[in-house]
Formats: C-alpha cells, sequence, structure tokens
C-alpha cells in the first residue's frame, strides 16, 4: 500500500527550548485509520500541527500525497481536513454559514449539495441555521468535523475527536469515521481512549516523550504483546497444588475456589489442552471456565513505562 | 492565486460588519456629527475663515480622515485578533491561502468598510456645511489608501497584540493623539514655528493635509510629499507583514 504522509527525521524545539519532538519518522498509508496513541504532552498535538502546516517544523521533512508541506504547501493542505482538540468554533455565525466558509478557504467551488450530505451525516441538517453559540459541546465538535470535510479532503486528521463526548455520540462518530474510511478517506486520530483505537484502527503508533516508541498493524500487536488468561471456576475447594500441575504455573486464589493460567495466543502451543487432561488426571473438577485478553490499554502502559 | 479564499474570508469579514451594523457604522457617524455640532456650529462660528473656507467646512476631511483612521485600525486588528483569541485561526494557518490571500481578504475588508464609512461620514457632514471636492479622484485616491494603509496597521496590532488591553492601546495612546495632532481641526500653518516643525514628525499631518487639498486646493504641505510620504508608509507596514508571514511571528510556533 503506498504512503500518502511520510515524515522523515523530524524534530521540532520550540522557542522556549523544549524539544516537543524527536527524530521522528512516519509513513501514513493511503486509506488507512491510524491512531496515534501517547500520553499528555507526547508530542501528538505537535506533530499534527506541523503536518497540517499550524507549526513550523525545526529540521526535517514532511511530505503529503508526495507534496513537501513546506515548498509545496497549497496542495499539500488541500489534501487535509484537520478537527482540532478544542473546541475552536465561531460564536455567531450559523452552522451552514461557518461550514461554507471552510469550503471556500479551501478554494473549492461552491457545493451545496455536498455541505448538505456532510451535515446530514453528522446528524446537524437540522440545525443548519442555528448560531453556533446555541448548540451543545458535542454538536459543536460534529460542527468542527463537518468544516473539515466541506472540502472533501482525502486526509482527516482528528485530534481527540471523542474527548468529552457522550457515549451514545462517540459510538455515533466511530460510525462516521467507518463510513470515511469507507470512501477511501485516511483517517488518522489521536486518542486517550484506547478503546477508540482497539475499536477503529488498522495501524498503531505509540508516540511518548517527543519519540515514536512503536509503529504496528493492531492485529499484530495485540497478537504479540496480547496474553490471555484462562480462568477456572472449581466445584470444590483446593487446599494446594498436586505437583503433576507445577509446569503450569497456575494462581489459586479466591480461598480455594478460582485457578488462573496465564499463556501467551502467540505461542504455537497454548498448553490448554494439556492442562485440562492434567486437571481431569488430578481429578479437579470445574463449574465454571472463561478468557480474557490483555486490552490493548495494558499494552500501552506497559511500553510507556518501559519508554519512561 | 486561491481567489475562492479571499473572497471566502472577505466576506466573512464583511458578514461581521452587517452582524454589528450599530457599533461599525452608526456609533461613528453619531460621534462624527456630534463633532460637526461642537466644533462646526457651537464654536466654529466664532471662528474665522482660514484660507477662505469657514471652520465648519474646513474640518471635513479632518473628520472624515480621523474616522477612517481609528476605524480602519480597529476593524482590522480586531478582525484578525479575533481568530487569535477564540483559536479558529487554526483553519486559516492549516488552509492551502498564501499569506497574501489572508492579508487581502482581511485588509480588504478592513478597508472596505472604513472607506463605505468614510463617505457615509462625508454625506453625513454634507447636511451640516456646504461641500465642494475640487479633485474627487484625488480625494478617492487618498481615501482609500488611508484606508488600506491603516488596515495594514491594524492587521499587524492585531498580529501583534496578544490580550486586549495591547489591541486598545495602540489606538488610544498613539494615533487617536497623532490624529488630534495632526491638523484634523487646526491648519498646521497656525501654529508657531517651533511646533510646526515637531509637528511635521506627525505622520498623519501629510494625510489631512493631502486629502483637505483634494476638498478646498489649500495644504499644509506639498501634495507630493503627502503622496509620497503616505506610499512609503503604506510600504513600511507591507515589509512588516511581509516579515511576519516570513518568521511566523505570533502566528505559528
Amino acid at each position: 500500500m503506498s504512503s500518502i504522509i511520510s515524515v522523515t527525521h523530524l524534530s521540532k524545539t520550540y522557542g522556549s527550548g523544549f524539544t516537543a519532538l524527536k527524530d521522528v519518522s512516519l509513513d501514513i498509508r493511503r486509506g488507512e485509520i491510524f491512531a496515534l496513541l501517547g500520553p499528555n504532552g507526547a508530542g501528538k498535538t505537535t506533530l499534527i500541527s506541523i503536518i497540517c502546516g499550524i507549526a513550523n517544523l525545526s529540521t526535517g521533512k514532511v511530505s503529503v500525497g508526495g507534496h513537501d508541506i513546506n515548498t509545496d504547501y497549497r496542495a499539500a493542505r488541500s489534501l487535509i481536513g484537520l478537527v482540532p482538540q478544542e473546541l475552536h468554533t465561531d460564536a455567531f455565525e450559523t452552522v451552514w454559514a461557518t461550514v461554507s466558509f471552510s469550503r471556500g478557504l479551501f478554494g473549492k467551488p461552491k457545493n451545496p449539495a455536498h455541505i448538505e450530505k456532510v451535515l446530514k451525516d453528522l446528524s446537524l441538517w437540522d440545525k443548519k441555521d442555528s448560531r453556533i453559540i446555541e448548540l451543545s459541546g458535542g454538536m459543536k465538535r460534529r460542527v468542527m468535523i463537518a468544516k473539515a470535510l466541506s472540502h472533501e479532503p482525502q486526509i482527516l486528521f482528528l485530534d481527540e475527536p471523542t474527548a468529552g463526548v457522550d457515549v451514545e455520540l462517540r459510538k455515533g462518530m466511530w460510525e462516521v469515521i467507518g463510513r470515511l474510511r469507507d470512501a477511501g478517506v485516511t483517517v488518522i486520530l489521536t486518542t486517550h481512549y484506547i478503546e477508540e483505537a482497539e475499536q477503529m484502527a488498522d495501524r498503531i503508533g505509540v508516540i511518548n516523550k517527543g519519540e515514536i516508541i512503536l509503529i504496528e498493524e493492531k492485529a499484530t500487536l495485540m497478537r504479540q504483546l496480547g496474553r490471555k488468561q484462562l480462568t477456572l471456576q472449581l466445584q470444590e475447594r483446593l487446599a494446594a497444588l498436586p505437583a503433576t500441575l507445577e509446569p503450569y504455573r497456575l494462581i489459586l486464589d479466591d480461598d480455594g475456589m478460582r485457578l488462573t493460567y496465564n499463556y501467551d495466543t502467540q505461542g504455537e502451543r497454548t498448553g490448554i489442552t494439556a492442562l485440562l487432561g492434567d486437571l481431569s488426571n488430578a481429578g479437579i473438577r470445574f463449574k465454571d471456565l472463561s478468557t480474557t485478553q490483555n486490552s490493548l490499554e495494558d499494552i500501552f502502559v506497559s511500553l510507556v513505562r518501559r519508554s519512561a | 492565486m486561491n481567489l475562492t479564499a479571499i473572497r471566502a474570508i472577505y466576506l466573512f469579514e464583511m458578514a461581521r460588519t452587517w452582524r454589528t451594523l450599530l457599533q461599525s457604522i452608526v456609533s461613528p457617524v453619531i460621534s462624527t456629527s456630534l463633532y460637526f455640532v461642537v466644533f462646526g456650529a457651537a464654536i466654529g462660528s466664532r471662528i474665522s475663515e482660514i484660507q477662505g473656507v469657514s471652520y465648519g467646512t474646513f474640518i471635513v476631511p479632518g473628520l472624515v480622515m480621523l474616522s477612517v483612521l481609528t476605524q480602519s485600525i480597529s476593524n482590522a486588528s480586531f478582525g484578525i485578533y479575533f481568530p487569535k483569541f477564540v483559536g479558529t485561526i487554526y483553519e486559516i494557518l492549516s488552509a492551502p491561502v498564501s499569506y497574501f490571500e489572508i492579508v487581502i481578504g482581511y485588509v480588504g475588508a478592513a478597508a472596505t468598510k472604513s472607506i463605505l464609512l468614510g463617505l457615509i461620514i462625508l454625506g453625513t457632514a454634507g447636511l451640516f456645511v456646504p461641500l465642494h471636492i475640487h479633485h474627487p479622484f484625488w480625494m478617492l485616491a487618498f481615501l482609500v489608501l488611508t484606508a488600506v494603509t491603516f488596515s495594514l496597521l491594524g492587521f499587524i496590532i492585531g498580529i501583534w497584540a496578544d490580550n486586549f488591553e495591547k489591541l486598545q492601546a495602540i489606538p488610544l495612546l498613539v494615533v487617536t493623539p497623532l490624529t488630534f495632532l495632526g491638523g484634523s481641526f487646526y491648519s498646521v500653518n497656525m501654529l508657531p514655528s517651533g511646533w510646526r516643525t515637531l509637528t511635521l514628525f506627525n505622520p498623519v499631518v501629510y494625510l489631512i493635509s493631502g486629502f483637505r487639498w483634494s476638498f478646498y486646493e489649500i495644504a499644509d504641505v506639498s501634495l507630493g510629499v503627502s503622496v509620497g510620504l503616505t506610499l512609503a508608509f503604506l510600504a513600511i507596514c507591507l515589509v512588516t507583514i511581509w516579515w511576519i508571514f516570513k518568521t511566523g511571528y505570533r502566528l505559528r510556533n
């Protein structure tokens, strides 16, 4: 798959001397959903701001759709729609006027049908004549997405799109992003909600202290780092583990009523079949069993801790 | 050239004018009318003619300039300061527009507003005193040149200001005194020679003098000097704006 954004050896030091990005290299593939994860102050917003033209880079090179963001900024920027983290909106404009303004600003001729479609997709159509100041926070967030989509971008940046948005609206937003991906739009989102990345992303990048510490397919990441747990609820209390079960490193707790087995999904053999056989041989019977998988959140936390 | 973008910015800014019609147009007209009542009618009748022109008529060009100058600065500075303040500037910075196009959009709208305002004030003045414009072309040229130059200055102030206090400071502490002392209400030739020399360092003198010449063919300084210095001031503003966008000063981190 060809890359639509290419970031090479990008560094950013602010006037204050603070280095926000250190030698970041990153390729975003055309048509993917890329989630950029990182704790507060990791450099996510700085990276997006540079790619979109809001901040200047210190060293390195960034190209969008093959166009250098400095020397060929018009072509580069016209491909991008940006939804920043903060709710920056005009107060007294109507929804229709502000979304139409964005389209004009990006040099696109008027197209009321497209604006209508965008507003309908984002459930804003009945608010088109409302002034923005009258809208709720969630609606303002959608207005900002509508502005970003008004000029039919090939790339959409969503900086913390669902921060402070209720559960229902968040799900609605995921649907919108899913539809955009189906329409061929490349989506780059930063998020604090790991669930969001887990739910939507094709690939995940983790940034910490201005450095990219990992870029991986989500599925591979989950497989590589994901560990599973098998939990067995026993029928009868077990005082101690028999010696035959020692190699499994089982954990016996809940007052002798629960056995937990950790295994690696990456391994060729999980050892579950053998364990169940040995349990049966030892006369241990169970009434229920469940497995749980490590979430991306666990992976993320362990990665960030390791790099700290 | 991204003409669609220029148009979008221009119309967006003009829409703000119509929304705030009272503040943008009506209040300057009222305050100018008050000047006419006080200086033109009440006090002016006791002042003798200046170079063959009655005092009420003499102050018309100065009063128009006073409004055009202050309104150009306040329109343009607010126009660019406000998006910075509320954060909507992100969209302008991330759009495929050059700084030249941004300036045309914002400064064009601010200048349009103050030119309209200048013409409205002129019309209002016509209700109080008889007006005759000897050189309508030069009158318009000075009006446009002044509106554009001071809108550029306002744009610079709007970018420089990082709080509302600074936004007000330059117009209040620098521009208003310069305008009042720049010959709006008197001829510079009426001053003692020491003060007269000092006054010639005030750039507003040249604007008002040139503008008044286009009405009555009376001037404190020659027309060529007026035009030349106004253009020089315009050039300084343009260079400053070029530098702002080149370095990203207070716009791009």
